[in-house]
């Protein structure tokens, strides 16, 4: 476990895979609140990293800085070795297309069927598949992937919550991106949707060998997908390490995490 | 002291809100000439707009024909001037009364959906999910509602004008036995291009305000469904307030051409 009093955790992650993620000394603040207070973070090729804070802890701050939705006030990020600070428009756009971004509450569009919602993301990245794109097949294939084939002409208000979840997995794959951020992915979802939903996320990585950074409060979700951890606490990796390294940790703060 | 503090914090907020709504105005500008133009979006938003407020500007266009021609006839007929009747009613329902009433009732109408519907798409994390993937929200969104409001106001002015004026026909054939004919050869007889150009110009005016007001308003929208309801009310209130100042501007600068 690497903490403010132990830092060993070189063996989780070998030095020859990839860095496809990398946040230094990450800094936001909102007024005199500093959210986050100089967090670090690396994700490599292939990895599920989960990332544990409380609530307003700055854990979906330091997610939609990572993906250009908010600035953050000093360091940098990197994705697949671009410093997305840096990038205009255009390229973000681009590099936003191998990010996959799994929100909270799905946020499907309401006024689009299931399709149209998946359609939407391809509009702009058609160079990715070529420009012949068959956008019927990717779409049929990423609903297959989550289960849903025969959900393609409902309505979001007509999908329950975990069916909405699976669907906004769907639409966050269409784009086949290398890496997906997944925000709270259990929230709001009774135990055993829950459970699927986790089934689902490892399904995914398996398949397409996608890294994955994970916010989550629900333990049992970090039990099973956690290949490494970090505990978000005042604005700053507090301590990280594999699952059974922080949850066997004397640490009161750490320790309250699992105790939930 | 108190009091002084609070008029002097409102209205500061208020003219804080009227530099970032000019801010707003001027990015829609910026965003409308750039590639890629959001071309099906904007037809499918004139229709969902002209479609839908349609019947409402039929019905109220209807009725204040047949009000205005009511209340004003026993007067004319005390001056022995009800034959200035069809003049009369033209002129005030060219000028002033069909463009105004329309563009309040699609205030109440298209002004309020918008400041819900982005609200809505706010808070629920869908503009977020536009941005990510690669499709720029404010071009999607606010660029083609508020260019689909500029461009149906007018047209529905037309409609609530002709609806108008067939009210006031309606009443003058029943209490005075006046014609079709009669008395709208009467009503284009007195009506000139100086009446018409003004009010259209007006009405595009009047649009633009409806859409950037309730575009602004649901955009920034606040947290939680308190934000989205109060987002859907300030657009209402905002644009009717912003309609009577351009109608007051309007009318001052056409004072000052038929002058010269």
């Amino acid at each position: 476990m690497k903490s403010k009093k132990n830092t060993t955790n070189q063996s989780i992650k070998p030095q020859e895979k990839e860095i496809v993620l990398e946040l230094k000394n990450l800094r936001k603040s909102f007024g005199n609140n500093h959210v986050l207070n100089g967090f670090n973070l690396k994700l490599y090729q292939g990895e599920n990293l989960v990332i544990m804070g409380k609530s307003g802890s700055g854990k979906s701050v330091m997610i939609k800085c990572l993906v250009g939705l908010m600035e953050a006030d000093s360091g940098t990020i990197s994705v697949m070795h671009k410093d997305i600070t840096k990038l205009d428009q255009q390229a973000l756009d681009i590099l936003r297309a191998d990010i996959g971004f799994l929100f909270q509450g799905s946020a499907l569009y309401d006024s689009m069927t299931v399709r149209e919602n998946l359609e939407f993301p391809l509009r702009r990245h058609t160079k990715k598949f070529g420009e012949h794109v068959n956008t019927e097949k990717l779409v049929v294939g990423a609903l297959k992937n989550v289960g849903l084939e025969s959900a393609i002409d409902l309505m979001p208000s007509e999908l329950s919550g975990g069916m909405k979840r699976r669907v906004a997995l769907a639409r966050t794959l269409i784009l086949q991106p290398k890496i997906i951020l997944y925000d709270e992915p259990t929230s709001g979802l009774d135990p055993i949707t829950a459970k699927e939903i986790i089934i689902l996320m490892q399904d995914i990585q398996k398949k397409y060998n996608t890294s994955s950074l994970i916010i989550t409060h629900d333990v049992d979700c970090a039990r099973v997908i956690a290949e490494s951890m970090i505990l978000l606490i005042d604005g700053t990796n507090y301590a990280e390490g594999s699952f059974a390294e922080l949850s066997a940790s004397n640490d009161p703060k750490v320790k309250a995490f699992f105790k939930q | 002291m108190n009091k002084k503090q609070n008029i002097s914090d409102k209205l500061k907020a208020f003219f804080i809100e009227i530099g970032e709504l000019s801010y707003f105005s001027g990015r829609f500008f910026k965003e409308a000439f750039k590639r890629p133009f959001e071309l099906k979006e904007l037809l499918r938003q004139c229709y969902n707009m002209g479609n839908k407020s349609l019947l409402l500007v039929l019905i109220t266009g209807f009725i204040i024909g047949l009000v205005l021609t009511l209340q004003t006839r026993p007067t004319l007929m005390e001056f022995g001037a009800v034959s200035w009747m069809p003049s009369m009613v033209g002129i005030s329902i060219v000028r002033e009364i069909g463009p105004m009433i329309t563009a309040l009732v699609c205030a109440g109408r298209i002004g309020s959906g918008i400041g819900a519907e982005l609200g809505s798409m706010r808070v629920t994390e869908q503009i977020d999910a536009m941005e990510v993937s690669g499709t720029n929200p404010f071009k999607y969104l606010v660029v083609t509602r508020v260019l689909a409001v500029t461009l149906m106001i007018p047209l529905l002015v037309i409609v609530g004008d002709a609806v108008g004026l067939y009210g006031s026909y309606l009443v003058e054939n029943l209490k005075g036995n006046v014609s079709f004919q009669l008395y709208f050869n009467q009503v284009f007889d007195s009506i000139v291009y100086g009446d018409i150009i003004p009010a259209t110009i007006k009405s595009f005016f009047f649009g633009f305000a409806i859409g950037i007001v309730g575009c602004f308003k649901g955009y920034y929208c606040e947290k939680g469904t308190e934000g989205v309801g109060k987002a859907a009310n300030s657009a209402v209130v905002f644009s009717s307030l912003f309609l009577f100042v351009i109608d007051f501007i309007a009318v001052f600068v056409t004072d000052i051409f038929y002058d010269l």
